[in-house]
């Protein structure tokens, strides 16, 4: 039984990674067809490194993904610090306004940002292009607010309340006491939330779908015109590079988050 | 009262960018191009019947094939030791970063006639397989793209499960197949709700898995959703359609919350 659950585990595993490694090919192909192997090349790692467009892309991903992080994190850390003090009816309701954009479609937000800007745009900005890197910007932070929120909650849970009522004791202001001491303690849950908003951030598709411009493209969007036509393979190289990038952020994540767990076991051991 | 205010930025954000689009959708849903009430946008949109049907169709048998796959993956990384178990994690994670675009397309590379399955099954003799343009390939594709979002709640709540309960179901008697079913299954619903949940609202709304994998029966609700907003100009349809795939999602979110209450309630 349990060498059977193992097997599937293996099995589950290949079928995840199985189109992974049919990129990973695809990227050293000397063709443009990911099902035909017609040789070894480095040429589409070239091209992609040659090709300012491509490059300008995933700068435009990157630009909108550490703004609309770094955004929803400061908001949104705030934000967790002022639910954390509320009571009964307001707080659920607000939480349950967080939970919107994680339990409604992604097609739904996007649609629904769309006519808002459309709207505005038309109504009160009287301009038929209101669509770009703002309208872009405003979709992710509200998309990536949620997950920097419910990742600081918890460690404002673990908190010491009594922290706080000491720093002023000892004669800091509140601004500072927030400043040297509640902040150090949100700070694994405020990095892993920003992390977390960058990369839903640079991989978003669906919602940037419906409110980008043609003043500003991300990767995606590129990359969703063309699987319409034929997908130039040095996306390929790209989706590679970006593989170990994302794997290198991953670990770093991890270990931050288990040096934080030790840090608490510690802690409850001493008390 | 004065951290209570630190929430005030994101509150208006919020109410300007989630509630307000919203009232906007269901605003859009309700008036025709000339700016009147109508409910002639909702009409149209409950034409499209099958197609609904047919995405909560698909959406389904997405969720039980993820939860029969992703079940005993879950169980086998809860039980391996804390290093292996960080890795085994972030290896279901990682795919959840990686362009789904291009992932999805690479399944059309490996299912299509000339595809490189059907090239491999040739070498035996066998095939060409009809593997893509069915509902069986945009099921699958689903099922490729969600599992790991099914696989994360299930992990969370098994490996917080009490060994002590599993051994003391073994000493009262339970065999393995006993024990799952009375004390490890209902202790992990929790898990398989929010799986459930995940899965099914990204399936069921989903536009690009059914444009690569499916043919042209197998259109969703996020196509024809899709396309009045890319190509057909025709926001007062999409927003009506929007609003009922909206209706649809909460209707099943409230389903599987109550599902999940009333278990806690016969379990005290």
């Amino acid at each position: 039984m349990k060498r059977l659950g193992k097997v599937w585990t293996v099995i589950v595993y290949l079928f995840l990674y199985l189109p992974m490694i049919v990129l990973f090919v695809g990227s050293f192909n000397d063709g443009r067809d990911l099902s035909e192997f017609e040789g070894f090349t480095l040429s589409n790692y070239v091209t992609l490194f040659r090709d300012t467009d491509s490059l300008a892309l995933l700068l435009n991903s990157v630009i909108l993904a550490v703004s609309s992080a770094l955004l929803a994190t400061l908001i949104g850390t705030f934000a967790a610090v002022g639910i954390h003090s509320m009571r009964g009816r307001i707080r659920s309701l607000v939480m349950t306004v967080t939970n919107i954009p994680l339990v409604n479609p992604e097609i739904v937000t996007g649609v629904s940002l769309s006519l808002l800007f459309v709207f505005v745009g038309r109504g009160l900005l009287h301009t038929e292009n209101v669509l770009g890197f703002t309208t872009l910007l405003i979709a992710h932070v509200t998309f990536n607010l949620p997950y920097v929120i419910l990742s600081v909650m918890p460690k404002l849970r673990q908190m010491d309340n009594q922290l706080m009522d000491a720093a002023q004791d000892l004669g800091c202001t509140p601004v500072q006491g927030f400043f040297k001491v509640v902040l150090p303690e949100l700070w694994p849950g405020i990095i892993s939330g920003a992390i977390m908003a960058f990369t839903m951030s640079l991989d978003d598709f669906v919602i940037s779908y419906f409110v980008y411009g043609n003043s500003f493209v991300t990767l995606p969007v590129e990359i969703y015109t063309n699987t319409r036509k034929q997908m130039p393979p040095k996306f390929y190289a790209m989706f590679t590079l970006m593989f170990f990038v994302i794997l290198v952020v991953m670990i770093l994540m991890n270990v931050i988050q288990a040096r934080d767990e030790s840090k608490q076991k510690r802690r409850v051991k001493g008390a | 009262m004065k951290s209570k205010a630190l929430a005030s930025p994101y509150i208006l954000w919020m109410v300007i960018f989630t509630i307000v689009p919203l009232a906007v959708v269901a605003y859009y849903a309700f008036t025709n191009s000339a700016g009147e009430f109508t409910l002639e946008n909702l009409a149209n949109a409950a034409t499209y019947w099958p197609t609904f049907l047919r995405s909560v169709g698909y959406a389904i048998a997405a969720c039980v094939i993820c939860l029969i796959m992703g079940y005993p993956v879950a169980y086998v990384i809860a039980q391996t030791g804390a290093s292996a178990q960080r890795i085994l994690y972030l290896l279901v994670m990682l795919p959840m970063c990686m362009s789904f675009l291009l992932r999805t397309l690479a399944w059309v590379a490996l299912l299509r006639d000339t595809g490189l399955i059907n090239t491999f099954l040739g070498f035996f003799g066998v095939g060409p397989l009809p593997l893509i343009r069915n509902a069986g390939s945009v099921i699958m594709g689903m099922v490729y793209n969600y599992l790991p979002y099914m696989i994360m709640p299930l992990y969370t709540v098994i490996v917080k499960l009490d060994p002590r309960l599993i051994e003391a179901a073994q000493d009262l008697g339970c065999d393995s197949v006993q024990t799952f079913r009375r004390v490890i299954l209902p202790l992990s619903l929790p898990g398989i709700v929010s799986g459930i949940t995940m899965v099914f609202v990204p399936a069921v709304s989903t536009f690009y898995i059914s444009q690569k994998l499916g043919s042209t029966s197998d259109v969703l609700i996020g196509d024809i959703v899709e396309r009045q907003f890319k190509s057909a100009q025709n926001p007062y349809l999409g927003a009506a359609m929007s609003l009922l795939l909206m209706v649809i999602v909460f209707i099943s979110i409230g389903l599987m919350n109550k599902f999940t209450g009333d278990e806690e309630v016969t379990t005290i």
